[in-house]
């Protein structure tokens, strides 16, 4: 048995369609069989609210008088890209304002719209003979503006990897807080409610179907950007009206030490047609399987820590390395099912029909990674490779005829075998000499947890290191801990000379 | 009951608290504390029926004590229930209710104030005790 998509839509519009949510469906085919679903379930709805960076939207203010052809743009501060026509701009959902940094961002321009507040458009330009002003200031709200049109090139992530941290210290990132030592999970998505894994291979999701976006009715553009759908994180690039919008679904938010995001709140209806749709839309928690990523690692490949399914990620709980884990959600699984069932109640009373994609999405696409021709520096090319160190059973007094002989502040310590066990700085000793009690050696006042660098290691992530643990030398080691060379603050100079400087 | 305990460290380093407990009997468990060389602050947690007599010895022994009145507050129309705040908080101060709701049991919350500084949506803040 198959249906048309003008059954089904007739069936809309006689107020006779069955719709259930996809939280609804697997129960529905585990009783009716799938024959029996696809006779039985007309469409089946889907919802995810959770934060989505790529989004933001298209504004057209009107022309003021005297005409201005703006350049450079702000609403309340923060700026928009404005390299459209005169009075077009997009602002993008993570652009953080000029006074309030992270605490105010493009995303709460979107929400302060939509919740009906009034916003200062501030612009500039140098003038022309068409457009002769330069400056502009006013109040607007969204009713004032011509268009303010959602577009976000990058939503509805199919899934997306959990999130722990295996170092010693606490990680801010766009997953959230992650304690030290694997010490918690973090994890975004809907499950079985997130719309493209109720549709993985894009048979009935692609370019002019309609979701809701932020409340609105809206249309899915087509394949979002870094769409990877060959290795099941497919995306979608979506729009909707913002004057339709409500910001029960769309809200703005801070992930602390990371940035601004915006929250959205998307969903889309799957028209019932086939064996295949039922299938796919009877997916389940324990079907849709996550990496936990080490966040820990500074690189774009993060090793993975294990595999869970969003059924272990809802349960609150996870076992890492034997010990039992916390697991914070970063989306709001409340808020996707009151998307999935405001979409169902807009389906049953006939304000939103379904339709094919007029363009399919290709379910083949795999993202890749950058390519880049030029290497950024690496600690190997500037560290320095004089290398003065101290054996830990030596006194206080010969590290600091070093320090003062090497003209160094900095004195890695090492055992007999070579291996790096610790480090004294000028200061260690200068306080060893003010308090000299009954310490004489350097194991002492060593350091011992010593944070150090590698050759390979590129020089920003180094410098991190340096910024984050407020300290102004790294040791570089080998594979084994024996110092290969230093890595200072004065090293640094290096890239301000030379031929990184291009 | 949670009593907010200050001292000055410039007499000495006296155990105030193991003081306290050895003379008075109580079993005081101590929720929070920074010290540092010139003062201290700990925020410790006792029996109701013991209060008075907890905060006289404590009185005695030249702390300054006050009733915790503050709790942690949840802004409901701020709050999307997304559940950030839930693996960060060391005392399982939140947890979902079977509707994914966020619960919020601020009788458990040392006000350490990690889930306010971390809340995606600045739902979290601190208030007086109503």
């Amino acid at each position: 048995m198959k249906k048309t998509i003008h059954q089904i839509n007739e069936r809309i519009r006689d107020g006779n369609a069955r719709v259930v949510t996809a939280e609804e469906m697997p129960a529905l085919v585990a009783e009716l069989g799938e024959e029996g679903a696809l006779a039985e379930v007309d469409v089946v709805t889907t919802g995810t609210f959770g934060a989505m960076c790529s989004s933001g939207g298209f504004f057209n203010f009107g022309h003021a008088d005297p005409p201005i052809r703006m350049e450079r743009v702000w609403l309340n501060d923060v700026e928009a890209y404005a390299g459209l026509a005169a009075v077009d701009a997009y602002l993008g959902a993570t652009q953080q304002s000029t006074t309030r940094e992270e605490n105010y961002g493009g995303a709460h321009v979107i929400e302060d719209f939509i919740a009906g507040k009034a916003v200062e458009l501030r612009a500039i330009s140098r003038g022309t003979d068409c457009y002769p002003r330069r400056t502009i200031n006013t109040d607007l709200l969204l009713d004032n503006l011509n268009q303010a049109i959602m577009c976000n090139p990058r939503n509805g992530y199919q899934r997306y990897n959990a999130a722990s941290n295996s170092t010693d210290r606490v990680l801010h990132t766009y997953m959230g807080m992650l304690l030290p030592g694997c010490g918690n999970v973090t994890y975004s998505g809907a499950g079985l409610l997130n719309p493209i894994s109720n549709d993985p291979h894009f048979r009935v999701i692609g370019s002019g179907v309609p979701c809701l976006l932020g409340g609105a009715a809206g249309m899915v553009i087509g394949e979002g950007t870094q769409a990877s759908p060959a290795a099941g994180f497919g995306t979608l690039m979506v729009t909707a009206d913002m004057k339709q919008m409500d910001t029960e679904y769309i809200r703005a938010a801070t992930m602390t030490g990371y940035g601004v995001t915006l929250y959205v709140g998307l969903g889309i209806p799957i028209p019932i047609l086939d064996i295949e749709t039922v299938r796919s839309t009877a997916v389940r928690d324990e079907d849709i399987w996550v990496d936990i990523l080490d966040y820990g690692i500074p690189s774009r490949d993060r090793p993975s820590l294990g595999k869970v399914n969003y059924a272990m990620l809802k349960s609150g709980r996870l076992e890492i390395n034997g010990e039992e884990v916390r697991i914070s959600s970063l989306s709001s699984l409340r808020k996707a099912r009151r998307v999935a069932s405001e979409l169902k109640k807009w389906i049953e009373s006939g304000k939103m029909v379904v339709c094919l994609p007029t363009r399919r999405i290709d379910p083949a696409r795999r993202a890749g990674p950058m390519r880049e021709t030029a290497q950024g520096p690496r600690v190997l090319e500037i560290m320095d490779r004089r290398v003065i160190t101290i054996s830990e059973d030596e006194p206080i007094r010969d590290a600091a005829k070093k320090l003062l002989k090497g003209e160094t502040n900095h004195l890695p310590v090492i055992n007999g075998k070579g291996v790096l066990v610790g480090i004294v700085t000028t200061y260690d000793v200068s306080k060893a000499v003010v308090n000299p009690d009954k310490i004489s050696h350097v194991r002492d006042i060593m350091r011992r947890r010593v944070i150090t660098t590698t050759t390979d290691e590129p020089v920003d992530i180094a410098v991190r290191k340096l910024e984050k643990h407020n300290i102004s030398a790294l040791p570089v080691v080998d594979k084994e801990f024996h110092v290969v060379g230093m890595l200072t603050a004065m090293d640094l100079g290096k890239l301000f000379g030379g031929r990184w400087l291009k | 009951m949670k009593l907010l305990v200050t001292f000055s460290r410039k007499e000495g380093k006296k155990p105030i608290i193991a003081q306290v407990v050895r003379d008075t009997g109580v079993l005081v468990n101590v929720e929070r504390a920074v010290i540092d060389s010139s003062e201290g602050e700990a925020l410790i947690d006792i029996p109701d029926e013991s209060c008075r007599v907890v905060k006289d010895k404590l009185a005695d022994l030249g702390a300054s004590v006050r009733i915790l009145e503050e709790e942690i507050s949840l802004d409901e129309n701020e709050c999307v229930d997304c559940g950030a705040c839930i693996s960060i908080c060391p005392q399982e101060v939140f947890s979902f209710d079977e509707e994914f709701r966020l619960r919020v049991d601020a009788k458990r919350c040392v006000l350490c104030g990690r889930c306010i500084e971390i809340c995606p949506h600045r739902a979290l803040s601190r208030r007086i005790e109503s």
